[in-house]
C-alpha cells in the first residue's frame, strides 16, 4: 500500500535507483515544492488524536519497545566527548539488554543492537574500532554540525575524512537560511555535493526544523533534499530549542510518501532530540506504520536519534518481565 | 501470541479498557432502571430490552414511559420550576458548577457505560463526549450567574420538554440540560430507548450532587413516550434532537399550543476541498467528519465535494488512508470505529449503499477487519456521485461519505447549498479569501475552516432549512430557553367585527377626486392582483374609501420570487441598508399628514393618535435604519488557536401577515426589522385597513430600495397566510393576528421547517419599546458560526 503502482512517475526521477533502489534523487522540481501546503491545525490535530486511536499492551507493547530499540541511533556529541566514552556507548550499543532480560522476554535468540551509533567526526574511527564484527553502522554528524556555517568546500572536506575514517552513515545539516529565503536551489545545490561526498555512505539530513518554524518549511525542506538524493531526512540536531515534535514528523513522513508516490523511491525518517521517554518512542512508531507502514517501522528507513531513551526502554522491560516498576540503575550505563 | 511474534509483524494486538466498574453499576441496579422523576427511581412497570451494539447481548430493562409517567414527571418539573427560577442566578450557577465537577470525578464511569451502551469507541467518549458535557455546565454556570446582568429583559421559559438522539446520548443530554437549568427552567428529558443509561446515571449523580428534586426528570421510553411529552399541556418549550421526519412531526403536533420549539434535526453537510488545501490534512479531517461516532453524525460531512484538479489524488488519498483504520470493540483503546446504535440501522445503511450503487456510483470499501458479532459497518466511500442520486441528498447517518466534483467556487457553493439540510459545512483551502468568502455564502449554521466537528459550550450549534431551527451553546443559544418579559400576560386580540358597507349614493355634482387603484407592489412594480378582483376597504361607518386587489395564492407566488431574485440586498452593506431606512423614513415624514389623515379614515382614530402611529413609525424606521449597521455578530473564544465568528445572517425571504391593528406602525414594526438585517419579504398588510401599506409603496418607490426587497400583497391573512406557511421557497414566517393564523402557520411551516413568528393571537402593544429592538432583530437573523483555527 505504500505505492500506487498505477500513478505515473516523474520521468526526471526514473533514472532508476543506484545502489539497491537508494534514492538517486532528480531534478529540482520547484512547481512541486511551490504546491507544497501544510495546515498546522490540522496537522495537531492528527497527531493529539493518535494516542487515543492506537495503543499497545503488555506483549505487544514490549516488542515495539524492542524494536525501537533497535531503531536507535544511540549518540553522544557534546564537547566534552572522549575516546572512551564512545568506547563505553559502543559497548552498550552492541548489548543494549542484558542477557537476562532478553532471555526474561523471550528473545534470547535474536541478536539485539541498536541501528548505529553516532558521533562527531573526531570519534568515527574510535568507533569503527570499537563495533568490528558488530555489523552496527557508524553515524558521523557533519558539516559543520550543528549550526552548518562553515565554507562548503571545509564540509565537503570533513564528509570525505569521516568516509575515509570508516563511518557508513553521514549526518549532513542543511544551510537554514537557505530555507528561510526560500532559495531552493542553493539548497538543492548544496544537498547535491553532500550527496556525491559521501559516496556509498548513506546520508541523513538534518533539517533543524526548530529553527525553519513554520510547517510548510519543513515540507519544503523535506522535498527538496530527497529531491537531491538524501538517504534520510532528520528533524534535527537536537541543540535547537524545538526538536522531533510529532506534528514535524508527520509533516515529514507525509512528504516521504508524497515522495514515494512520485518517485517510487522510499527514503528513510529520522526524528532526533526531545525522544527521551518510550512514550514518545511509541508515537514516533504509530505515526510511522500508520502514514508509512510496516516497513517504516524498521532500522533501514526508521531510526530514533536518542541518547536516554535507551534506558527507559530498559526500565520499562523489566517492569513488563517482572511486573515491578525498575529503577535506571538497575541498567548498565551507556 | 509472543514478543518475538509481535516483534516480526508489529502488529497492534489489543489494549482493552476494564468495563468493571461499569457492569458493576449496571448489576447494583439489578440491570433494571425505573424513571428518575421528583428526585427518585420509580419502580419500572411495563419495561423494554435493551441491547450491546457491539455483542448484540441483553444489557439493561428500561421503563417503558406512560401517560402516568410523563404527568408524573411534568408535575415535578412544574412543582420545581418556581423555586428553581427563583433561586439567585449565583445559586444556580453553584449547581451547574457542582454538576461538571461531578462529571469530571466520574468521567470514566460516564465514558465506559457510554461506549458500551452506544458501541462508540471510549477514545470518543473519553476523550470527547464526556469532558464537552463538563465543559457545557461550567459555561453555563456562567450564564446563570451573568443571568440577571446579561438578560434583564427575559425569563425562564418554564418546563421543558426535550427529547434527544442516540448518537450522542451524554453529550446531547449536557447541551439540553446546561442551558435550559442555568437559565432557571426545570426539564422533562427523554434519552432515545437504545441509549439511556448515561441519562439514569447523570440523574443519579445529580442527585448525590445535590440538585433539589424535580428540577431534572427522566422519563424512559420510545418515540409513544416522546408523543406523550411533546403532547403534554403542561409543557413550556420542546427541544428535540433528532431525524428530520420526527422534527416535522412535533412541528406540526405542538402547532398554535403556544410551546416554543427548538429542533436540531438531520444534515447532508458538505466537505470542499479546494485545489490549494492541505490534501492530507483535508483527508483527515474526512475522517473525523465522516468516520467519526461511526458516521453517526447529523453534522458529519458527509458529501465531499472536490475541485476536479484534486479529485482522483484525494480520492486515492482518502482510500489508502480508510484501508488504516481500525473498526472494533468500542472499548479497545486501539480502534477508530466502534459499533453502529443498532441491527436496524445496519440495515438502513446497506439499504442506502446499494441505492447508491445502483445509482451508478463506484463504491469502494477498505478490506478492514470487522468483529464477527454486533453491528458493524466497514468505513466506505462512495465516488461518482450524481447530484441526483439519493444518497448524494439523504442523510445516511453512517460511516458512508459521497464524492462529487466541482470546477469553481461558485460551484462549490451552488452544490453545497443544493439540498434541503444546512447544518454544517467544512471548507479545505489554504487562501484565506477564497475560504472565507465560500464560509460566507454556504447555507449552514456552522462552518468550519480546515477543520471539521469542532463543538464548544461557548459556540451556537444549530442549522437552517430542514436542518432545524433554534442553536444550541453560547448567548445564542441561551435565548433559546429564555422569554422576553414583555410577552407575559399580553392580551388577546379581540375578534375585529368588520364595518357593513353602507351602499353609496352620490347626489352632488362635482369633479371627484382622482380615481388611485391601490394595486399590489410586487418586484418594485404596481401590478394587478392576478384574479383581477378587488374589495372595498371601510370606515368604522361603513363608508368606502377605496378598494383594494384581492391577492391570490398567484400573486404570492409571483412576489416570493420576486423577492427570491433580489438576493443581492441579502450582501448589500449595511451602511446601505441603513441610508434606504432612513430615507424611507425621510420620504414617509414628507408626507405624515396625509398618511395619518388616512390612518384616521380607515380606523376613526382622533387626529392626534393617527399622527402619533405615523411620527412612531417613523421613529421605528429610524431605529432599524440606526440597527442595521449595529447589530452585529460576536466572536466567540473555544478553548482552540483561533476563533468562531457568530455571524448575523438574514433568514431570507420571510413572509410577514401584518396585525389588523396599528395599520402603518404594526406593518413597518414587523417589515424594518427584516429589510435592516437584509432579509426580502412579502408582506399581508392589515385586511382591515390595507391603505397605509399601500400608500406606502409609492414611499418605496421614491427610496431606492431596490425591487423586490418589499412585496406587498393585499387579501384575506388567514389564506395568503397559509399560502406563504406552505410556500418551499420562503424561509421564515411572521404572522400577527388570529390563534387560528398561528396555528395554521406554524404547522404549515413544517413543510420546509421555515422559522415562524407568531402571536397566538395576543396583543402586542406596537407603541410600546418592546415593540422594536433586538428581540425582533434576533428573530430576523439566523446565526452562523464560522469556526477559523489559526496557525502556520
Amino acid at each position: 500500500m505504500h505505492q500506487n503502482p498505477e500513478k505515473p512517475k516523474n520521468p526526471a526521477f526514473l533514472r532508476g535507483g543506484d545502489d539497491l533502489g537508494r534514492n538517486a534523487g532528480g531534478a529540482l522540481d520547484l512547481g512541486w515544492v511551490a504546491q507544497v501546503r501544510v495546515n498546522l491545525s490540522a496537522t495537531e490535530r492528527r497527531v493529539a488524536s493518535l494516542p487515543g486511536r492506537r495503543s499497545v499492551k503488555k506483549d505487544a507493547q514490549a516488542a515495539w519497545l524492542l524494536k525501537a530499540l533497535t531503531c536507535i541511533d544511540l549518540t553522544t556529541l557534546s564537547g566534552d566527548d572522549t575516546a572512551g566514552r564512545v568506547r563505553r556507548l559502543c559497548a552498550k550499543a552492541a548489548q543494549p539488554l542484558t542477557p537476562a532480560l532478553q532471555e526474561a522476554l523471550g528473545m534470547g535468540d535474536r541478536r539485539l543492537t541498536t541501528g548505529a551509533v553516532c558521533v562527531y567526526h573526531r570519534f568515527v574511527a574510535t568507533a569503527v574500532e570499537a563495533l568490528a564484527g558488530t555489523g552496527i553502522p557508524v553515524a558521523a554528524v557533519s558539516t559543520g554540525f550543528p549550526a552548518g556555517l562553515v565554507p562548503h568546500d571545509v564540509k565537503l572536506r570533513e564528509i570525505e575524512a569521516s568516509v575515509a575514517d570508516g563511518a557508513a552513515e553521514i549526518d549532513i545539516v542543511i544551510t537554514r537560511e537557505h530555507v528561510l529565503t526560500g532559495n531552493w536551489q542553493a539548497l538543492y545545490d548544496e544537498m547535491r555535493d553532500f550527496r556525491a561526498a559521501c559516496g556509498a555512505a548513506h546520508v541523513k539530513a538534518i533539517l533543524a526544523t526548530g529553527e525553519l518554524k513554520t510547517l510548510r518549511n519543513v515540507a519544503q525542506a523535506s522535498l527538496v533534499c530527497m529531491m537531491a538524493g538524501a538517504d534520510f531526512i532528520k528533524t534535527s540536531t537536537g541543540k535547537e530549542a524545538v526538536n522531533a515534535t510529532p506534528a514535524v514528523t508527520l509533516t515529514m513522513i507525509r512528504t516521504i510518501r508524497d515522495y514515494l508516490d512520485r518517485t517510487g523511491y522510499r527514503v528513510g525518517y529520522k526524528p532526533a532530540g526531545g525522544i527521551a521517554t518510550t512514550k514518545d518512542a511509541l508515537i514516533q512508531q504509530f505515526l510511522m506504520k500508520e502514514e508509512l507502514g510496516r516497513d517504516w517501522l524498521e532500522p533501514d528507513l526508521f531510526r530514533i536519534g536518542a541518547s536516554s531513551l535507551l534506558a527507559d526502554i530498559e526500565r520499562q522491560l523489566e517492569t513488563h518481565v517482572t511486573g515491578a516498576y525498575s529503577a535506571f540503575n538497575r541498567h548498565p550505563i551507556g | 501470541m509472543s514478543i518475538a511474534k509481535y516483534f516480526d509483524d508489529m502488529s497492534y494486538g489489543l489494549s482493552p479498557e476494564s468495563d468493571a466498574e461499569a457492569r458493576s453499576w449496571l448489576a447494583r441496579h439489578d440491570h433494571s432502571f425505573g424513571h428518575f422523576i421528583a428526585g427518585a427511581f420509580t419502580q419500572p412497570e411495563q419495561s423494554f430490552q435493551t441491547h450491546e451494539p457491539a455483542t448484540g447481548k441483553p444489557l439493561a430493562r428500561l421503563a417503558q414511559g406512560t401517560a402516568a409517567d410523563v404527568d408524573a414527571a411534568v408535575a415535578a418539573a412544574r412543582k420545581a420550576q418556581g423555586p428553581w427560577a427563583k433561586l439567585p442566578g449565583h445559586a444556580r450557577a453553584r449547581h451547574l458548577y457542582a454538576l461538571a465537577r461531578m462529571i469530571q470525578r466520574h468521567a470514566r464511569l460516564i465514558a465506559v457505560v457510554e461506549a458500551i451502551d452506544n458501541g462508540k469507541p471510549i477514545r470518543e467518549t473519553r476523550d470527547i463526549d464526556v469532558p464537552l458535557a463538563a465543559r457545557h455546565f461550567t459555561h453555563h454556570a456562567g450564564w446563570a450567574q451573568l443571568q440577571d446582568s446579561s438578560f434583564p429583559d427575559h425569563v425562564p421559559v418554564g418546563v421543558v420538554g426535550q427529547i434527544i438522539p442516540w448518537n450522542f446520548p451524554f453529550l446531547m443530554l449536557a447541551w439540553k440540560l446546561a442551558p435550559a437549568l442555568a437559565l432557571g427552567n426545570t426539564v422533562v428529558l427523554k434519552p432515545a430507548e437504545y441509549t439511556s443509561l448515561t441519562a439514569l446515571l447523570f440523574a443519579e449523580l445529580a442527585a448525590a450532587a445535590g440538585l433539589p428534586a424535580g428540577v431534572v426528570n427522566i422519563v424512559t421510553g420510545a418515540g409513544e413516550t416522546g408523543a406523550l411529552i411533546v403532547d403534554h399541556p403542561g409543557i413550556d418549550k420542546i427541544a428535540f434532537t433528532g431525524s428530520t421526519d420526527v422534527g416535522r412531526q412535533i412541528r406540526q403536533r405542538i402547532a398554535g399550543s403556544g410551546k416554543a420549539l427548538t429542533l436540531e434535526l438531520g444534515g447532508k453537510s458538505p466537505f470542499i476541498v479546494f485545489d490549494d488545501a492541505d490534501l492530507d490534512g483535508a483527508v483527515e479531517g474526512v475522517v473525523d467528519a465522516i468516520w467519526f461516532n461511526q458516521g453517526q453524525v447529523c453534522c458529519a460531512g458527509s458529501r465531499l465535494l472536490l475541485q476536479e484538479g484534486i479529485a482522483e489524488d484525494f480520492i486515492r488519498r482518502l482510500k489508502r488512508r480508510m484501508a488504516t483504520l481500525r473498526v472494533g470493540s468500542p472499548l479497545d483503546k486501539g480502534i477508530d470505529m466502534g459499533a453502529i446504535v443498532a441491527p436496524v440501522q445496519v440495515e438502513r445503511i446497506r439499504a442506502l449503499v446499494a441505492q447508491g450503487v445502483a445509482d451508478g456510483a463506484d463504491l469502494y470499501q477498505a478490506a478492514v477487519d470487522l468483529p464477527a458479532e454486533g453491528c458493524f459497518y466497514p468505513p466506505t466511500l462512495l465516488s461518482g456521485v450524481q447530484p441526483a442520486s439519493v444518497v448524494a441528498q439523504e442523510e445516511i447517518f453512517g460511516p458512508v461519505a459521497v464524492t462529487m466534483t466541482f470546477r469553481t467556487p461558485d460551484e462549490a457553493v451552488q452544490l453545497a447549498n443544493h439540498a434541503r439540510y444546512g447544518l454544517s459545512a467544512s471548507i479545505w483551502s489554504e487562501t484565506i479569501g477564497l475560504a472565507l468568502q465560500v464560509a460566507a455564502r454556504v447555507e449552514a449554521g456552522v462552518v468550519w475552516v480546515n477543520a471539521t466537528n469542532l463543538f464548544d459550550a461557548a459556540v451556537g450549534f444549530g442549522g437552517r432549512k430542514d436542518s432545524g431551527f433554534g442553536r444550541e451553546g453560547g448567548r445564542e443559544g441561551a435565548f433559546e430557553y429564555l422569554k422576553p418579559k414583555a410577552t407575559i400576560g399580553r392580551k388577546m386580540r379581540p375578534v375585529a367585527v368588520p364595518p357593513v358597507a353602507r351602499a353609496a349614493m352620490v347626489t352632488e355634482f362635482a369633479a371627484p377626486a382622482i380615481d388611485r387603484t391601490a394595486k399590489l407592489f410586487v418586484g418594485g412594480k404596481q401590478v394587478r392582483p392576478d384574479g383581477n378582483y378587488a374589495s372595498p376597504v371601510l370606515t368604522p361607518k361603513g363608508a368606502v374609501i377605496a378598494e383594494v386587489g384581492e391577492g391570490s395564492r398567484k400573486d404570492i407566488r409571483n412576489a416570493v420570487a420576486a423577492a427570491r431574485k433580489a438576493e443581492g440586498w441579502a450582501s448589500a452593506t449595511a451602511h446601505n441598508r441603513a441610508q434606504i431606512l432612513y430615507y424611507i423614513a425621510e420620504n414617509l415624514s414628507a408626507r405624515a399628514a396625509e398618511f395619518a389623515a388616512r390612518i384616521s379614515a380607515m380606523t376613526g382614530q382622533p387626529a392626534a393618535a393617527a399622527t402619533a402611529e405615523v411620527e412612531a413609525s417613523i421613529a421605528r424606521l429610524f431605529s432599524y435604519g440606526a440597527w442595521a449597521d449595529k447589530y452585529e455578530g460576536r466572536v466567540h473564544v473555544p478553548p482552540l488557536r483561533g476563533v468562531a465568528l457568530a455571524m448575523n445572517e438574514p433568514v431570507g425571504v420571510v413572509g410577514v401577515i401584518c396585525p389588523p391593528e396599528a395599520p402603518l406602525l404594526g406593518f413597518i414594526s414587523l417589515v424594518a426589522p427584516l429589510i435592516a438585517m437584509g432579509n426580502r419579504v412579502v408582506a399581508v398588510p392589515s385586511a382591515l385597513h390595507p391603505l397605509s401599506a399601500m400608500d406606502f409603496y409609492s414611499v418605496l418607490e421614491t427610496s431606492d430600495l431596490p425591487d423586490g426587497v418589499l412585496n406587498i400583497v393585499t387579501g384575506d391573512p388567514q389564506q395568503l397566510g397559509e399560502t406563504l406557511a406552505a410556500h418551499a421557497d420562503v424561509d421564515g414566517i411572521w404572522a400577527f393576528g388570529s390563534a387560528a393564523l398561528s396555528e395554521a402557520v406554524e404547522r404549515l411551516s413544517a413543510g420546509n421547517m421555515k422559522r415562524s413568528f407568531v402571536d397566538h393571537g395576543q396583543l402586542t402593544d406596537w407603541a410600546d419599546a418592546s415593540a422594536e429592538g433586538e428581540e425582533w432583530l434576533r428573530r430576523a437573523t439566523e446565526v452562523k458560526n464560522i469556526w477559523i483555527p489559526y496557525g502556520v
